[in-house]
Parts: structure tokens; sequence; C-alpha cells
């Protein structure tokens, strides 16, 4: 395991390469599937790097307790939770900190492109899971929670997509992993509603110039179109198989 | 698991507020950049290492620091600990109930948290008394008194100025034993972070939300900013969105804010 006492000697090598071979505008290879689970009315499963993240949504959905609910539009609520097995050392199952704060700031990333004003009286509730912990587990979240309304058919303005950005020995680079968040300089995850170009989410931990910010923004935001590209390949894939499935049938019906 | 709640603002309310904002005025009379008038007063919990109490308009916070002797983290044998937790007393707000944290007061606990050690405010390392086995750990316990809106700006405002003010018994180190000397040290401070928080009222940004502004707001966004004018921490939170424009306005406004804030920290802990 890399931390302080056996960090690398350098974080980006001669070549300009990163610990894992990659360039500095260069994501991880990321794979996505939507309808993943039988029972919720949406799911996802997003890869990205060694990151391994299942989201599911249910509803809109009466609410439960009925206090939660609002009158105008649908209570959107969201648990995001890490596996005890998920990181290099166990962790208690029980909602961290950290998880109740990643919790928040997920729901007020994709709530903005959420219809929840035609849902009154309702709730709908995103799940996810993060199964294996590689950096950057609230940007590919935010990504699979996205994929996941969609599939279960709530009515949004776009995808919401989230990239991070960073500092790694004083260069700035684009989606950081596990290891470059924890020795690197400097992590800012933003996520964004693409069609309309603005920013639902961004935090920030480190140490950054404000010349330095402007170009992991932009980093970051060219890092999300790149995924959105691939998120509504994904979100057509499903579609296609089923297609596919109906049309062998048909085939092997008019072969009989 | 909680969903963002309603604000509890009369729409014609937040209309005024709006309106009012697009013409660059505030329901107080102060302009975008203005904070509502900051008094701290430091030291006034005799049994804590540092305290202050912060006056930011009518929002009241008291921030505590007690330091201690504990066990390190695996992962950080050689440093100190610095804990920072945030208490929503009940007797601040009515929306303000008892029971465990819930998620406002972790984020203001962690916003805080992250501005004080992302900047390096406090030389961990010079925490450390045996390595691995005993280190000093800063608690920095924030108690929210009266809630009139941007809790963390003067959270972070009372953290500051009460571990640049906080005093320890002065130590020796013998055989791996913590030995007290006569007389008090400081904590080893080595930056200022100074958290500035805006809002986002129509498509206008201003800082230091009074309670009011913040139920008009349709996004929050927090930006610390250490000494040299780096930025050492952000948050953003609320329902709304921003454009990239106004991000990096947001951002410069904070920037030039911080060196403000700062001296008037730096005053009071004289």
């Amino acid at each position: 395991m890399l931390n302080q006492q056996n960090k690398p000697e350098k974080l980006i090598d001669d070549k300009g390469l990163r610990v894992d071979g990659r360039r500095p505008d260069e994501l991880r290879p990321i794979k996505m599937e939507v309808g993943v689970l039988d029972k919720a009315d949406g799911s996802a499963y997003i890869e990205q790097g060694k990151n391994k993240i299942l989201v599911a949504v249910y509803g809109p959905r009466e609410a439960h307790p009925r206090h939660v609910a609002h009158p105008d539009r649908a209570a959107i609520r969201c648990r995001y939770h890490m596996a005890p097995f998920s990181t290099e050392e166990r962790r208690s199952p029980a909602p961290s900190r950290r998880d109740m704060e990643l919790s928040k700031v997920i729901r007020e990333a994709v709530e903005p492109a959420i219809f929840s004003k035609y849902y009154p009286r309702t709730t709908i509730d995103i799940f996810i899971e993060v199964l294996q912990s590689d950096g950057g587990t609230r940007s590919a979240g935010i990504c699979g929670v996205s994929l996941a309304l969609a599939d279960a058919g709530v009515p949004m303005r776009d995808l919401v997509v989230a990239c991070a950005a960073g500092k790694v020995d004083g260069k700035v680079v684009v989606d950081l992993c596990d290891a470059e968040d924890k020795l690197g300089e400097a992590d800012l995850p933003v996520a964004m509603i693409p069609s309309s170009g603005t920013v639902t989410l961004v935090q920030m931990d480190g140490n950054l110039s404000p010349e330095e910010f402007d170009r992991a923004l932009s980093m970051a935001m060219d890092g999300s179109r790149k995924i959105y590209e691939m998120q509504k390949e994904a979100l057509k894939r499903k579609y296609l198989l089923i297609k596919e499935a109906v049309e062998e049938k048909n085939e092997a019906k008019e072969g009989e | 698991m909680s969903s963002t709640p309603q604000p509890p603002i009369a729409k014609i309310e937040s209309k005024t507020i709006t309106d009012l904002i697009a013409n660059n005025r505030r329901i107080d009379d102060r302009t975008p950049t203005d904070y509502r008038d900051l008094k701290i007063e430091v030291g006034v919990i005799e049994k804590a290492n540092g305290s202050a109490k912060v006056h930011l308009g009518k929002t009241k916070v008291l921030v505590g620091v007690k330091v201690e002797m504990g066990d390190p983290f695996p992962d950080t044998p050689e440093e100190g600990i610095l804990t920072v937790n945030a208490e929503l007393v009940p007797l601040a707000s009515p929306s303000f109930e008892p029971g465990p944290p819930d998620e406002k007061s972790i984020e203001l606990a962690r916003v805080v948290d992250r501005g004080i050690r992302e900047s390096k405010a406090i030389d961990v390392k010079k925490l450390c008394i045996e390595p691995g086995k005993k280190v000093f750990v800063v608690f920095v316990d924030v108690y929210v008194l009266d809630h009139d809106g941007n809790l963390i700006d003067a959270s972070a405002l009372g953290a500051l100025s009460a571990i640049i003010t906080a005093k320890m018994r002065d130590y020796e180190i013998k055989k791996g034993e913590v030995v007290y000397k006569e007389g008090l040290i400081p904590l080893p401070i080595q930056n200022h972070p100074i958290a500035i928080t805006m809002g986002k009222i129509g498509n206008s940004i201003v800082i230091d939300p009074s309670l009011k502004e913040e139920q008009a707001m349709t996004v929050r966004l927090t930006v610390t900013i250490e000494k040299d004018g780096n930025i050492c921490a952000m948050q953003m939170a609320g329902l709304g969105e921003l454009t990239v424009d106004e991000l990096k306005k947001a951002v410069g406004m904070a920037v030039s804010k911080s060196s403000e804030m700062r001296a008037k920290v730096l005053e009071a802990a004289k």
C-alpha cells in the first residue's frame, strides 16, 4: 500500500507519464452498464480504474415515513456507502462522517437535473455502494447515479457527469487514481450538466494557485465531456441488446 | 437518509431579496462583497487551551480548543492529530434539534477541518511525542449559539482565532514521556486559512449571506484561501448551478477578500 512512508520518489516520470502509465490528460479505463439489478427501478454498474461501484434507484415511490415528503416536489434521498472490504484496511460498515458528507454532495450534484416537480409527495431514493475504491469514487458515483436515474425513467434535463482533476508533482492532471489522490497536492472533483455547461458540484482540497485552479477546472470538465459520451453509449447499449434479442427470437420463429 | 429541506421563506420575501441583489443592493444595505460586522473575542473560556467567540452580524459561534495526549493514526505515526467537531446546539435556531450530528453539522465540521488541515495551519509533525506511540491531539469544537446565516465562515474564523491564541503547558520529552515544565507555549501554527462563503441569488454572487439570503439563494460556495493567496479547500452546496464564469468570479472574490478577513483575525488574536 502506498502511503507517506513508502512514497515513491516521483509520481510523474521523466517521460511525463503517471504512476499507472497515463498521460496527464488521460482518463482511466471506464466500463459502464445499466439495468444490472432486477428489483431496482433503475440501476447501473461503473468501473473506473479499480473503482467498482453499483448504483440503484427506487422511485418515484410513496414517501416513507410520510413526513419526509415535500408538497411541491419529490424528496430526493441519497445514500453513499463503502463496503467494508472496499479499501486496503477493512472499514466499519457503519456510515462514516465522510459517507454522510458525500451522500449530501452527490444528492445536490444530481438534483438540479431532475424534474422533481413532476412527482410531488413522493421520494426518489438513490443507493450507491462502493464495492472497491480506487480514488475518485464520488465522481464515478455521480456518473453511475445519473445512469441509474435514466434507467429508472426519471425525467431529467440531462445526465450529470463528474470527473476530478488535481495536482501531482506540481502538474495538473485529470482523473486521479488512489495513489495520486493520497500523495498528490490537490484534488478537485467537479460535476456538471453538459448541455448547459453549468457546474453542480465543486469540492477541493490541497493547494492550488488561482491559475492552476482554472486549468484543473477545464481539465475536469473536458474529462467529464468524454465520460458523457460513454454514458450515452451505455444507455443505448441496453436497448440494442434488447432489440437484438427480439430479432433473434423472431428469426428463430421464421425458421420453424 | 435526508433530503434537501424546503427553505422556510415566503416567495415574496425571496423575490424581494433577489430583485434587490439584481440592482447590487441587499436587505441589510451591504454591498455584494461586504461582510456583516465582525467581532472576535478570544480566551473567553478559561478552562479551554484556546477559545474564541465570533459575532458575525447576529450569528454567534463559540469555538473551544483542547489539547490532550492520544495515540497516532497508524498511517501517520509521526504526526499529531487534528479533530474538528461542530455542534448545532438546539438553542441556536428553531430548525436545530437535539440528537446525533446530522449532515449539516458534519458538513460544517468537515469544511472547517479541511481548511485547517489542507493549509497545514498546524504543524502536526511538531505534535509528535513518541513516533507510533504517543502524540498530541488538538480538539477543535465548534459550538453554534445563534444561527443567522453563514455558519461556515463564523466557525472557520473562530477556529483559526482559537488555535492561534491557544496555549498549552510547556513540556520536555524524557524517555518518551512528557514532563511538564513551568510556563505556557503556543501551538505550532504556520498558516492562516480564511474561508470565504458566497451565495448565488438570482444571477448574482454575494459574500457572507445572512440567514434570509441563505434561504433565497440557490448555491452556496466556500473557498478557503491560504496566507500566500492559494486555494486550499472548496465546497459547493445547494440545488442550483454555477456557470464556469460565475465559479471563476467567485474564486477571485474570495482571493481578494481573504487578506482583509485575515487581518481582522490577527488583530483580534493579538
